[in-house]
């Protein structure tokens, strides 16, 4: 394969999470019953007409700022026409002209530690298609809740040079968009797919070989097994003289190929033109900075705070990084008056593992940002010893209250200087020698008495106060 | 006189539009979107260098809707239209190809 | 019993309301009782709904309120307005018997002002023709003489309202469907503004240029139902979000210093000779009422219908691309897959009107075609706006024929759509610039009505009236009935 050069392009769909559709007022809802999110509008009426959601602009306004790309003064809307059952007004409406958002970019860390800059042509909101699914009885079967769910299509340059990079990118956008609170990302529902552009030159060459296309791929394994096989097959028939035609292929995972679908003569013929049904966008600096002032803080900037101001480990700041909701989560703990350190290693550990032993995602669980500081704040003022806390840990993964649990459950140190004076007290006057051993320069003394102590209280009592207690009794003695 | 528009792109637009037709209905339209591509040759003529192209009157701009959700629980209504339909479903006949987006 | 709406106009109506000298339901049952009387010659309704109208003449009779001027009154509305429930075809096939789940907003509007629509008239199937010869239906006659096409696409419209069935109706107009048939039938005719009125639950053939609006015998009953039908829509973002004044403020007849502008291109080569005279001495008559009157130019008018042809066939081929026989509507039957389902439901379900214009909108957007034919009529579109904001510097209105001919003969024209598509050559800059523009009967040649154009500033629809309303009045001529008014 060193004869070649690859070159990929992506285009990445990823569905918003608003609360109503693009251009019409149905819920956006995954999982409902079959077109029961679906009006007049999303149904292609004759006579209806779209207005646009205000709510779908600016999120397209956030991925945008964070792509760092120029956002567009001024947007028309466009109409893609073709025909599919899908599509129920045989047209998608779209930003073909005057896209949200150019000239973009994100930057990817390679396996060498290196960092790659990937230019970003264009993002444009548009709408998506609704489901089909094609039964074994000649028939397809059409569901329009998903129609209209707006989408964000981030279209890359063609500057990713392998599959590991095409993998990397989309993994990095996947974070960037999850943390402008646009969409949640959900791979398994589809809420990110991508269209996969790869061919093959000769190095040296000034002129991109023909491309083949992949379409709605929504796994980045799936991405990169494609993009893998595709490399090896285009190589080889090169090699042998042949030449790449212009085509589109499914992956298929059984046997992490890819498939024929078709071969493309000439360009499809959308006729793109301007929508006439919907009026223009202008967007002013002001409402950029209103925007601006909604977006959330980035993965980025999130983790150099971490460090900086919460002095938590670089490493450790990655990680809390990872998932947008990992990150909240963890703001909302430390905002609760957990401890930053105990909560981050909570997180990174005992929370981890929890999570890769069921099978879980961290929202998918009873655990609550307030009940994990709240378990955090009992160790740190000695309420709880760190073994306790593993006992309350398990309470509050499954939604106890960890302050509650642990009294119920007998779960506290004892740690009241009023309760414990009299016993420390009673157990020194029954213990003289002890006291004459410590007044004598043995310390080991005082170790049999904390021993005496935690036996009177049934090891509940705190050592940090008995110890202190008792240090001062004896000097007193 | 040459034909504005040959009867193989009349039948390739046709394709796009999703129409079919009989040869006779083929060199009938061919015929008719010659004569009517030869009204529409007068607009080469005109000269439109810096003309900005308008493409609606609309003097509206940010007509935008609030992000709120409105079920307006139109779905059995709207199947009852639908020719065929199964399980709340639109039933098609099987596709065979992918779609777009 | 029948009515005879020739001797009573909507204010006459709404009088006789108030004063209980007769009731919406015997407005209503007259008014179906005229279209079964008259029908069969004019062919003017695909559709009435009887129960649903009478019903609504009942609650409004037993409520007894009759504040609204159009309170009670029928009306017919043409067949591309969505009702909620009952028919709405387009005149077209491939939506026989396709029931709306919802309302056009223009006709809650009147719905909500207690004015009750009797039926669904006859068009030119998906309003694309010129004659209402296209319906897949039937063929609507025109009200002077049934041997003639009535105008369209809202012949139907026009036909009801100038045969007397009704006393006002409303259609659309995308190049002059309102204002050719009101010229053809010889009533007043009024497409507003783009934006004026909204389109939500109009079945679109060009979204840039459809608009609603009323079809009536004088020219105040017009401005009172474009005051109700008029308004911002929340669910059409190109509906005005501009403040509706009342139309009928300037219906005074007095023109005295109203500058009036006659376009020499609308004298052009192709308007018939009688046409030209007939709608000179009414501009004649406007400036003994003291209006002064000047020629001008509007050089680009020749290029409008190729413009106007490129652009409506490019927004409808895309509008009328969800006809595919998948979520409502017609499906052909037997097809052996998807893409023959799709092929077979629009070849069988589209007349050949309709497939004309399809081809030739996909045509103009196709790869390679687009910037020399659509983005070019885009572009003389905007030198046709330059013209017209140039002229309305100077002037207050701009008067022509609404039409180069009067009615032609049925099945005369319909084989030749190039000379079909020539004759809409004066109304349809009136679209492509978004302007009001109405129709009033000029006179007659031959016993057949010519109209009168008066085209206006942007939503001036007030000085458009007031223009129409002095010329009615001096000249009287909507006195004049055709024969079919005997029947009443
Ligand atoms: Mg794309
Ligand atoms: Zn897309």
């Amino acid at each position: 394969m060193s004869n070649f050069e690859t070159t990929i392009g992506l285009e990445v769909h990823v569905e918003m999470k608003t609360n109503s559709k693009l251009l019409s007022p149905s819920p956006v809802h995954f999982g409902s019953e079959p077109n029961e999110n679906a009006n007049a509008i999303d149904f292609g009426y004759p006579g209806v007409l779209p207005v646009a959601n205000k709510g779908a602009i600016e999120f397209g306004m956030r991925v945008a700022m964070a792509l760092h790309a120029d956002i567009t003064p001024f947007i028309r809307w466009d109409r893609k026409n073709y025909f599919y059952p899908d599509n129920p007004k045989a047209y998608q409406t779209t930003q073909s002209q005057t896209p949200i958002g150019t000239n973009g970019y994100i930057d990817i860390t390679l396996d060498d530690g290196t960092v790659k800059r990937i230019g970003i042509t264009e993002m444009h909101v548009e709408e998506d298609a609704g489901k089909n699914t094609h039964g074994t009885d000649g028939y397809s079967y059409v569901d329009l809740n998903r129609q209209g769910t707006p989408l964000i299509e981030i279209v890359s340059e063609p500057d990713l040079s392998s599959p590991e990079e095409a993998k990397a990118y989309l993994e990095q956008l996947r974070k960037v968009v999850q943390f402008t609170g646009v969409s949640d990302v959900k791979m398994q529902e589809g809420q990110m797919r991508a269209d996969v552009n790869v061919s093959l030159r000769p190095y040296g060459s000034d002129t991109y070989g023909t491309k083949v296309e992949m379409k709605n791929i929504n796994s980045f394994n799936y991405v990169y097994n494609a993009l893998a096989f595709e490399e090896k097959r285009q190589a080889r028939v090169l090699m042998s003289g042949g030449t790449i035609r212009q085509e589109t292929r499914r992956y298929d995972e059984p046997t992490k190929s890819t498939i024929l679908m078709r071969v493309k003569e000439g360009a499809d013929d959308y006729r793109y033109f301007p929508e006439p049904d919907l009026a223009p966008i202008a967007i002013s600096q002001d409402w950029i900075a209103e925007v601006a002032q909604s977006l959330p803080e980035s993965a980025n900037d999130r983790r150099q705070r971490y460090v900086s101001e919460l002095g938590i480990e670089q490493y450790d700041a990655d990680v809390l990084t990872q998932t947008m909701e990992m990150a909240d989560f963890y703001d909302q703990a430390v905002t609760s008056g957990g401890e930053p350190k105990r909560v981050a290693n909570y997180l990174i550990g005992d929370v981890n593992a929890y999570l890769n032993k069921n099978q879980v995602e961290l929202p998918d669980t009873q655990l609550t940002p307030e009940h994990l500081a709240g378990m955090v704040k009992l160790i740190e003022d000695g309420t709880i010893s760190t073994k306790q806390a593993k006992k309350v840990f398990e309470a509050i993964m499954v939604g106890e209250d960890p302050a509650e649990y642990a009294h119920q459950h007998g779960l506290v140190q004892l740690s009241d200087p009023a309760q414990l004076t009299p016993i420390i007290n009673e157990i020194l006057d029954n213990n003289p020698q002890s006291i004459e051993d410590f007044k004598g320069g043995k310390d080991r003394a005082v170790g049999f008495l904390i021993g005496q102590i935690m036996k009177a209280t049934k090891g509940q009592a705190n050592p940090g106060v008995v110890n202190k207690i008792l240090m001062q009794a004896l000097n007193e003695r | 006189m040459k034909e504005k528009i040959t009867r193989e792109e009349v039948a390739h637009v046709a394709g796009l539009a999703k129409l079919s037709f009989n040869d006779e209905q083929l060199d009938h339209f061919t015929t008719q979107l010659s004569d009517i591509l030869n009204i529409f040759d007068t607009l080469a003529t005109v000269n439109t260098e810096n003309v900005e192209p308008t493409y609606s009157v609309t003097e509206n701009v940010n007509i935008l809707r609030e992000d709120v959700a409105d079920n307006w629980q139109q779905k059995q209504e709207l199947l009852k239209n639908a020719p065929l339909e199964a399980a709340g479903l639109i039933k098609v006949p099987a596709i065979l190809d992918e779609g777009e987006n | 019993m029948t009515m005879n709406y020739f001797d009573h106009d909507l204010t006459s109506l709404h009088q006789q309301l108030v004063n209980k000298e007769t009731t919406a339901t015997e407005l209503v049952q007259a008014t179906l009782d005229n279209i079964k009387a008259t029908d069969d010659q004019l062919n003017a309704f695909i559709t009435t709904n009887p129960e649903s109208a009478l019903e609504a003449a009942k609650a409004l009779d037993k409520a007894g309120q009759f504040d609204n001027a159009l309170a009670g009154i029928p009306l017919g509305l043409k067949d591309n307005m969505a009702t909620k429930g009952i028919q709405t075809s387009a005149a077209s096939r491939i939506l026989k018997d396709f029931k709306p789940v919802y309302t056009a907003t223009a006709v809650d509007k009147l719905n909500a002002a207690g004015a009750i629509s009797v039926g669904k008239a006859n068009m030119d199937e998906f309003a694309m023709g010129g004659s209402t010869e296209t319906s897949y239906y039937k063929t609507t006659t025109n009200a002077w003489d049934h041997t003639k096409v009535p105008g369209g696409s809202s012949g139907g419209s026009a036909a009801a309202v100038a045969g007397g069935q009704v006393p006002f109706a409303l259609g659309s107009d995308t190049g002059g469907s309102i204002r050719q048939p009101a010229a053809f039938n010889g009533i007043v005719g009024m497409k507003p503004t783009y934006g004026r009125v909204s389109r939500w639950g109009l079945f679109a053939m060009a979204s840039s240029l459809d608009q609603i609006g009323p079809f009536t015998r004088t020219v105040k009953d017009n401005a009172l139902v474009l005051n109700t039908i008029s308004g911002h829509d929340q669910r059409d973002s190109t509906s005005a979000t501009r403040e509706v004044p009342d139309f009928t403020s300037k219906l005074t007849g007095d023109v005295k210093g109203l500058r009036i502008a006659v376009p020499k291109e609308y004298f052009g080569e192709g308007i018939d000779e009688r046409v030209s005279v007939t709608v000179r001495a009414a501009i004649a008559q406007l400036e003994a009422l003291g209006a002064t009157v000047d020629e001008v130019s509007l050089p680009h008018t020749k290029y409008g219908v190729a413009a106007y042809y490129i652009i409506m066939s490019s927004e409808a081929s895309s509008n009328l691309q969800r006809y595919d026989g998948v979520k409502y509507g017609f499906r052909a039957d037997d097809v052996k897959n998807l893409e023959d389902l799709y092929v077979k439901t629009r070849s069988e379900g589209f007349g050949d009107e309709v497939k004309r214009r399809i081809m030739l909108g996909t045509f103009s957007l196709s790869a390679g075609a687009y910037d020399a034919f659509f983005k070019k009529a885009a572009k003389i579109r905007t030198l046709i706006i330059e013209d017209f904001n140039k002229v309305f510097e100077d002037y207050d209105v701009i008067v022509g024929p609404t039409a180069p001919t009067v009615a032609y003969g049925i099945g005369e024209e319909i084989d030749d759509p190039t000379a079909m598509y020539l004759a809409d050559v004066l109304t349809i800059p009136v679209n492509l610039a978004g302007l009001p523009g109405m129709s009033v009967n000029a006179g007659f040649v031959d016993n057949l009505p010519v109209g009168l154009q008066i085209i206006g500033k942007p939503f001036d629809e007030s000085t458009v009236y007031q223009t129409g309303y002095a010329f009615e009045q001096a000249s009287r001529l909507f006195e004049k009935k055709p024969d079919i008014a005997k029947e009443y």
